[in-house]
């Protein structure tokens, strides 16, 4: 029992964090621009299917394709900025919620044409390391370190490097921020495009363990809002606390409870968290 | 009884008997079946449309009434052998009860926060249906075929359902325009413009927004009721699509939200849209993705939907469209 117990908490933190930087994707773009990005699903797929289409057609190490992905999640984010979110920036909510659902729409059609919906895995081992019980893939440890290593990257470039730092002026005040000269429509799209290549980053890591779909970004996209509420809107660092105790939620509750109750919970403690504490366990931007 | 006058009201009634007649007349099943779509569409809509529209509030999770309503109705129906038209009752008041516990607690939350409770709460209510044994958990329920017998036949009660749901069209459009022009709709088109100060001008808004709440989900529920009667089985992964919910803003804002003909042009036209890129053998394989840059064109371009855009281009029209 102790042992099952361990082997649970050890599997649910690595998977936090990797939840941790699919959140912190989409708690960035909150956070700067008052967006929440509905096309978070499919550009989590995305990064999914670079991961295997990648080593399945090349060969290449998941790992050095993750880097490629990132790049692309770049530019494809600064890419969707311009095009669907820029004109509608200061329209009511609601438009920009249809204009990024609009880009889940487009790019889940395109995938679906492109891919179908057979579920895909990453023929992809390192195998792991422990013995009986209490044993851990070592695919999900490395994962771990690389979302910890992703974390600490974007931690450095807001706060040690001039990009990084216009992306929070601009997050604590636009206006201010244009007034000190900064460009705040550049600002916004590279904010953008981080936070697709985090999601992208995040769903290449799951490829690495899980199947997946190209409908699969769902379920993480509604995970990521959980943890995102839960570690305050804007709060990219509360999201890696929240990724880990949604991890470890789930890996624990299915000791006591069937594995279909994880849900129930998850979303019941969402709402209530959003209407004790909208601004998070951890404090929100502001 | 000035209001009767209104054109606006009578080609907004206009629009869906016209739409609601051609089954009628034909016989056609297959009619039949494609134009309740579009009158299910239209009644989710214009539910919809008192929160969104006159209220400003987004409710991501609206399906949660519809398939609620599913729910209970089917249950009470193939369980407890209660006639349709008493279930789909009690499936409206559910989801409306529903509403009424849960409007005072998250309609505090405004804008995105809103939006994210109104996700959680449909997740939440879609993943408990999956556990709840009484509702046959995953695998959901089937209506025994008997039950049609009921009602003259499988045939027929199709038919019948097809008649209410006109009904229920009708109703549901002049539910909107009974809000949109008495105080109680001016006191949601208040909120909706600045809730701050509609609440130092008197509108007692926690009760005005729970309200709105209830009246937006006393009709999906039936709906759902009578959608998932229909149907003959209930999933809780039909019954809880998320998708679903986003149509049904889209269809409130390609319309025009705020408008009482809106939900109703929104509906056909989506719909119909719909239909032509799933024939079309063109578009077939990416119809979403048509869909999708459609959508975002008209987020871009036209935000205040058909109606908002033909009353601003046309003058004369801002007396017929309500």
């Amino acid at each position: 029992m102790g042992n099952l117990f361990l082997a649970s908490l050890i599997d649910g933190l690595l998977i936090g964090f990797v939840y941790g930087i699919a959140a912190m994707g989409l708690s960035l773009i909150w956070g700067v621009m008052d967006v929440i990005n509905l096309a978070h699903a499919p550009l989590m797929a995305l990064g999914m299917f670079g991961v295997y289409l990648l080593f399945s057609s090349i060969g290449l190490n998941p790992y050095l394709a993750l880097i490629l992905i990132a790049l692309i999640g770049l530019i494809g984010g600064v890419a969707i900025y311009y095009i669907a979110i820029h004109r509608v920036l200061s329209a009511p909510p609601l438009s920009t919620l249809l204009a990024t659902y609009a880009v889940n729409m487009i790019m889940i059609g395109l995938g679906t044409a492109a891919f179908s919906t057979t579920p895909r895995n990453v023929n992809f081992t390192l195998g792991s390391i422990g013995s009986g019980d209490l044993t851990v893939q070592s695919t999900r440890l490395v994962a771990a370190v690389v979302a910890t290593v992703v974390t600490g990257g974007l931690y450095f470039f807001l706060y040690r490097t001039r990009p990084g730092k216009n992306i929070r002026a601009v997050a604590n005040n636009r206006a201010a921020a244009e007034l000190m000269g900064i460009p705040s429509s550049r600002v916004l799209a590279l904010s953008f495009g981080l936070g697709t290549l985090l999601a992208a980053v995040s769903g290449g890591l799951i490829a690495t363990f899980f199947p997946f779909t190209i409908l699969a970004g769902n379920a993480y996209q509604l995970k990521s809002f959980v943890i995102v509420v839960m570690g305050g809107l804007g709060n990219p660092l509360g999201a890696l606390a929240g990724g880990l105790i949604l991890g470890v939620m789930e890996g624990l509750i299915p000791i006591i409870l069937p594995n279909s109750w994880v849900p129930v919970l998850e979303f019941i403690l969402f709402v209530i968290i959003l209407l004790v504490r909208p601004t998070g366990l951890f404090g929100a931007k502001k | 009884m000035k209001q009767l006058k209104n054109i606006g009201l009578w080609v907004s009634l206009l629009a869906v008997i016209v739409l609601g007649i051609g089954p009628i007349v034909s016989r056609s099943p297959s009619l039949r079946e494609s134009i309740f779509i579009i009158l299910q569409v239209i009644v989710l809509a214009a539910s919809l449309n008192i929160l969104l529209g006159f209220t400003g509030y987004v409710s991501f999770g609206h399906v949660v009434f519809f398939g609620l309503g599913g729910y209970v109705g089917l249950y009470l129906i193939s369980v407890q052998n209660w006639p349709l038209w008493s279930a789909a009752l009690a499936g409206g008041l559910t989801s409306g009860l529903l509403a009424f516990l849960l409007g005072k607690a998250i309609l505090r939350l405004r804008g995105a926060y809103f939006a994210l409770a109104t996700i959680g709460i449909n997740e939440a209510v879609r993943a408990f249906v999956n556990n709840f044994d009484p509702f046959g958990g995953p695998i959901g329920m089937t209506l025994n075929f008997k039950v049609y017998s009921n009602y003259g036949g499988a045939a027929n009660a199709l038919w019948m359902t097809y008649y209410v749901i006109l009904a229920l069209a009708l109703l549901a459009v002049i539910l909107n325009f009974v809000i949109k022009n008495s105080k109680f709709g001016l006191g949601l088109m208040a909120i909706r413009e600045d809730e701050d100060a509609a609440e130092v001008m008197g509108v007692v808004t926690p009760d005005a927004k729970t309200w709105a709440f209830v009246l937006s989900a006393i009709l999906p529920g039936i709906i759902g009721a009578l959608f998932f009667f229909k149907n003959g089985n209930i999933e809780p992964g039909d019954a809880f699509r998320l998708d679903y919910s986003i149509e049904m803003l889209v269809i409130v804002m390609l319309g025009g939200q705020g408008s009482v003909l809106g939900p109703i042009l929104g509906a056909a036209g989506y719909e119909g849209l719909r239909d032509f890129l799933l024939t079309s053998p063109l578009f077939k394989n990416i119809q979403l993705s048509v869909a999708g840059a459609l959508l975002l064109v008209i987020v871009l371009f036209i935000p205040a939907g058909a109606v908002g855009w033909l009353r601003k281009r046309v003058p004369i029209l801002r007396k017929v469209l309500a």
